[in-house]
């Protein structure tokens, strides 16, 4: 078993009260150096989900090619690459988004909790209902900030003692309760681009997932805004298993436990970028002493 | 300092920034603008032009004697005939056009929807006297009174109102795929990844963000509906009969108004200007509807 996170990360739920948020979260962000304090295992033990022999096809064109890939339960993996490396494929793949592209095609297998989530039979709308995922550009629904956490929990039927509860749980959880809390009526689009991004990750831990996927939750956000949703994610880490896709290394230095290089390579006769994944380790590991010389090239800026 | 020097100290020249001439830009705006002008000109010359012959209708004729239920110039069973045949069009069309754009633009191929939606598109350009007797050949004999064995008269609302309700269909099928289908992606998506399947991503997410565009489309379809004239002369009949069984025929205001204007009425007789406060009724008659959907839509709108 891996030891529990030693850092002062308060429970989902105890963010209550007049506890002020915003200099504790600026302020704690320095005193967390990523899961270089978790001493976790060299590999995950019994992850949540793996990546086996995955590849992804759109059309014709080889997206992604043979990733390999284990997430551990309660940690942070980050995948990071340049752009067309098939780190957002991968991701879309954990959850079966890929299958809302017509022209994608998925080889190999998504194990979630050892079963295929692409074996036959499986219905992709209760995976999604375990893996919940957080956009790059918020995306709440044009609704009140109250129906955009109940959508979730009122379309999958969760059986919810009372919704008032569950939606007040899920708003404290994403460390958002004390500033919304005397609007829930109004519209979600009255929210900063930040606190949209955190009600997009109420909405998701609403329907109790286990795994939340996020696909770069912080691009499009300015850097306070990214400090509190990179504090919230290692809060969140206690409870769930989140994947990020990041382009921001540094990023990925500061929230991941594990880190996964992925890098494009051109096919010699049509010139087609097909993503692979180059490296795989704890982040302490790949930004300190890569084994791979494109993951030093890529993080020390020579590359990407 | 003089900007001009540094020429002579071997400086780039100072950029030239003074304001140039565009004549084109003048023409095209005034151009454009007198497009503008002339459509809001000519809906007010319509409404002067109707005035007149109204003012010197009700010298004549009291208001009392118009908005009766019977009498020479009784017009509330042309309003009753109208309203009727209008809802039972909605009836048709409403169900059968939104379920043809949510079709088009959440569940169809990209293929089907291609040869799909030109095709409902052609039935808007049918011309309307086809439709009417459509409605009297096939509609009254074969259908009502054949296959359904309804007891209906040779001409009857219910006829005309199921065949006005096809006419519109294409209108407001069209414009609401136009609105479901501008519904951003990210907002699908959102929905997907909460663990909600296609319906309630179209019914609770993509139709409540598009809802202003529906609501066009539908008001739209019913100022068509409304307005429609060949249809109801044909398939209503042109008896004047305030009655609420749509098996009947009754005359419309449109109805009323192509009889009138084609018989052999002179110009400026009180029959003659008849038509003209008819005529007006229905121009704010169908205002009214316009302004009232409008307003009911401001209220309910999800702005994105």
């Amino acid at each position: 078993m891996k030891e529990t996170s030693d850092m002062a990360t308060p429970p989902a739920t105890a963010t209550t009260g007049a506890t002020p948020v915003t200099n504790a979260h600026l302020g704690s962000l320095a005193d967390v150096s990523s899961g270089a304090e978790r001493h976790l295992p060299v590999v995950p033990e019994s992850p949540v989900m793996e990546a086996r022999d995955l590849n992804v096809f759109y059309g014709g064109f080889h997206a992604v090619h043979d990733v390999n890939l284990p997430y551990g339960r309660n940690e942070i993996t980050a995948m990071i690459g340049p752009s067309g490396c098939g780190k957002s494929t991968v991701l879309r793949c954990l959850n079966r988004m890929n299958d809302l592209v017509t022209s994608a095609r998925v080889e190999g297998q998504v194990l979630y909790h050892d079963q295929d989530i692409y074996a036959k039979g499986v219905d992709p709308i209760a995976v999604r209902t375990h893996i919940g995922m957080v956009f790059q550009k918020p995306n709440p629904f044009p609704k009140s900030i109250y129906d955009n956490i109940a959508y979730g929990p009122r379309v999958t039927g969760m059986k919810v003692d009372t919704m008032d509860d569950l939606v007040e749980e899920a708003l404290r959880g994403a460390a958002l309760w004390d500033e919304v809390k005397d609007k829930l009526k109004q519209s979600a689009y009255g929210l900063s681009g930040g606190q949209q991004q955190r009600l997009c990750i109420a909405r998701t831990i609403a329907t109790k997932p286990d795994v939340i996927l996020m696909d770069e939750p912080c691009s499009a956000l300015d850097p306070i805004a990214t400090a509190r949703v990179e504090d919230l994610m290692m809060t969140l880490r206690d409870d769930y298993t989140i994947i990020v896709v990041t382009h921001n290394m540094q990023q990925a230095a500061r929230v991941s436990d594990r880190t996964a290089f992925f890098t494009a390579r051109p096919d010699e006769t049509t010139g087609n970028r097909t993503g692979l994944l180059v490296e795989f380790d704890l982040t302490t590991k790949i930004f300190s002493n890569p084994s791979d010389k494109r993951t030093e090239d890529y993080i020390s800026g020579r590359f990407g | 300092m003089n900007p001009a020097g540094p020429s002579q100290t071997g400086l780039p020249a100072v950029p030239q920034l003074g304001r140039k001439r565009r004549p084109g830009e003048s023409v095209i705006k005034a151009v454009l603008f007198g497009s503008a002008m002339i459509s809001t000109a000519i809906t007010f010359g319509i409404i002067a032009a109707l005035i007149r012959p109204v003012i010197d209708f009700f010298a004549e004729v009291p208001f009392g004697d118009f908005f009766a239920t019977e009498g020479r110039f009784a017009v509330l069973p042309l309003v009753a005939a109208t309203l009727m045949v209008t809802v039972i069009a909605l009836l048709v069309a409403v169900p059968l056009g939104l379920g043809a754009a949510m079709y088009l633009s959440e569940y169809a191929s990209k293929r089907a929807r291609k040869y799909l939606k030109p095709t409902v598109e052609l039935l808007a350009g049918v011309p309307s006297v086809v439709y009417g007797f459509f409605a009297l050949t096939f509609v009254t004999p074969h259908l009502l009174q054949g296959l359904l064995s309804i007891d209906v008269g040779f001409t009857n609302m219910l006829a005309a109102g199921l065949v006005l309700g096809v006419m519109i269909i294409p209108t407001i099928a069209s414009l609401a795929e136009d609105s479901f289908s501008a519904v951003p992606q990210a907002m699908r998506q959102g929905s997907f990844a909460m663990g909600a399947n296609r319906m309630q991503t179209t019914l609770r997410v993509v139709v409540p963000a598009a809802i202003s565009g529906v609501a066009a489309a539908v008001v739209l379809g019913m100022s068509r509906a409304i307005g429609e004239t060949m249809i109801v002369a044909l398939a209503a009949g042109a008896q004047k009969r305030l009655t609420a069984d749509p098996r009947e025929g009754a005359q419309t205001m449109t109805g009323f108004m192509a009889q009138t204007a084609g018989g052999e009425n002179p110009v400026g007789s009180l029959d003659y200007n008849n038509l003209f406060a008819v005529g007006l009724l229905l121009f704010l008659l169908t205002l009214t509807l316009n302004v009232i959907s409008i307003s009911i839509v401001r209220r309910f709108r999800q702005a994105y």
